[in-house]
């Protein structure tokens, strides 16, 4: 199943719609990671609404996007885990560590803007 | 060897003897059977009789034992909360069921009061040393008024006092059986009554939840206060939640690593958690389990971390005029 990655103004959204394989998860972040530069994104949102279950190599994976992202030039966010999924993968030890995560793609858009204002100022106070 | 066969001889002879004795017994054993039964049942004749002698005896000093209990209940300062006219009152109806169930030989109706006089008397703090007192006191005055009775012949005393003494302990361990079952059935029923109290999930501001936890936090209670806070946190669309655990004096190492994931899972929902009103002995179980202070957002009281809060909120607290409380 692929996920589907669409180009929102300067943010690509990536929805996951239901379980993955781990090739699946593979190919996600193959496609995200050469995106991301292809169409010049500031951020990439992940939305993991529709998942149930987060196993381990799930959080490398999302976790490995996302610092690859970060190398790449831009933020990621992920968003939309449940909030029995959180519980379970922090039982396991999973916590997605220096990973931004986000309620929902609205609260993750949001996220995403306020780096990008942070980042202007920055810039312009140089 | 000449020990030899006499240890031979000696025992073909007991064993012989033996065997006579085993053939004796069966023949006795036949005869016992009748006996017994028959001594059993004259038993149950005299026992009978002597509960009802007994019985008989009790009802008619009823007024003078009772009074006699009443006042050694007040001497021993039992039953302190209740006035003396209810320790009167109370102590006729236990000496009359008391007798009935001596005469009727059973409990259920004696349960059922003692179940009846627990659930009046448990509120106004009556303690479970109390009732076994009261009810080792009567059973001592009955006792008494016995001895007194029969003193002159000491053989009846002896049978009465067999009739009179295992149901009488009988009742005793009933009453207290029922005054303690009645003690636990509320004590549950409190502990329910708390559970469900237990976790609220307060919405002070616009993505702002707070969770005052009181009481000590047993593992079921941590479970139900994670599901608590997730869920309050997707229904609410928070963005900070502030945890406040000063009503909470101490917790184990299981329940402080679940409260550390707890804050891990919340943020993996976005949002962040500040910790307030941290007990000394709670810091130092943290410590111990080594917690990551780097993921362990805490604020000393809850006023500080609501102010925290919103400042990670963005929103500024501004005092438009002086306060217009009412003086008198």
């Amino acid at each position: 199943m692929q996920v589907p990655i669409l180009k929102q103004g300067a943010y690509l959204i990536a929805t996951v719609q239901s379980a993955l394989t781990d090739e699946d998860l593979k190919q996600l972040r193959d496609t995200l990671v050469l995106q991301v530069s292809k169409v010049r994104a500031r951020g990439v949102i992940v939305d993991v609404t529709a998942l149930d279950v987060i196993d381990s190599f799930a959080t490398r994976t999302l976790r490995d996007v996302a610092y690859m992202i970060r190398l790449r030039g831009a933020e990621t966010v992920i968003v939309g885990i449940q909030p029995e999924v959180a519980f379970s993968m922090v039982k396991l030890g999973l916590t997605l560590e220096g990973v931004a995560t986000s309620l929902d793609l609205e609260e993750g858009l949001a996220y995403l803007d306020r780096k990008a204002k942070a980042h202007q100022e920055v810039r312009a106070h140089r | 060897m000449t020990s030899k066969v006499v240890l031979v001889h000696h025992n073909t002879q007991a064993s012989s003897t033996v065997v006579e004795h085993v053939a004796q017994g069966q023949e006795g054993l036949m005869n016992g059977t009748q006996e017994v039964a028959a001594v059993t049942q004259a038993r149950l004749e005299t026992t009978g009789s002597r509960l009802r002698e007994l019985v008989a005896h009790l009802r008619h000093q009823r007024a003078q034992l009772r009074e006699e209990w009443a006042r050694l209940i007040t001497e021993a300062k039992l039953l302190t909360a209740m006035t003396k006219e209810e320790i009167f009152a109370e102590a006729t109806s236990v000496y009359d069921n008391y007798v009935e169930a001596l005469e009727t030989g059973t409990y259920e109706a004696l349960q059922a009061y003692a179940r009846n006089l627990s659930e009046r008397i448990i509120p106004r703090g009556v303690e479970t040393h109390e009732v076994v007192g009261i009810v080792l006191l009567l059973r001592d005055v009955l006792a008494r008024s016995l001895f007194a009775t029969y003193h002159e012949d000491f053989n009846k005393l002896n049978r009465i006092l067999d009739a009179y003494e295992p149901a009488a302990n009988r009742i005793a361990a009933t009453v207290a059986v029922g005054f303690v079952q009645e003690r636990e059935r509320i004590i549950r029923e409190q502990q329910e009554a708390i559970r469900e109290l237990s976790t609220p999930v307060l919405q002070v501001r616009e993505r702002l939840l707070i969770l005052p936890i009181i009481g000590v936090i047993d593992p079921q209670r941590a479970r139900q206060l994670t599901e608590q806070l997730l869920r309050g946190i997707r229904t609410n669309r928070a963005k900070v939640v502030v945890l406040d655990i000063t009503g909470v004096p101490y917790i184990d190492s299981p329940v402080a690593n679940h409260l550390v994931q707890t804050v891990e899972a919340a943020r993996l929902l976005g949002a962040t958690v500040i910790v307030t009103g941290l007990s000394p002995e709670i810091a130092q179980t943290l410590v111990n389990i080594g917690v990551d202070l780097g993921k362990m957002n805490t604020v000393g009281d809850l006023q500080g971390g609501i102010e925290e809060a919103e400042r990670l909120l963005g929103y500024k607290v501004v005092l438009m005029q002086e306060p217009a409380l009412q003086s008198t």
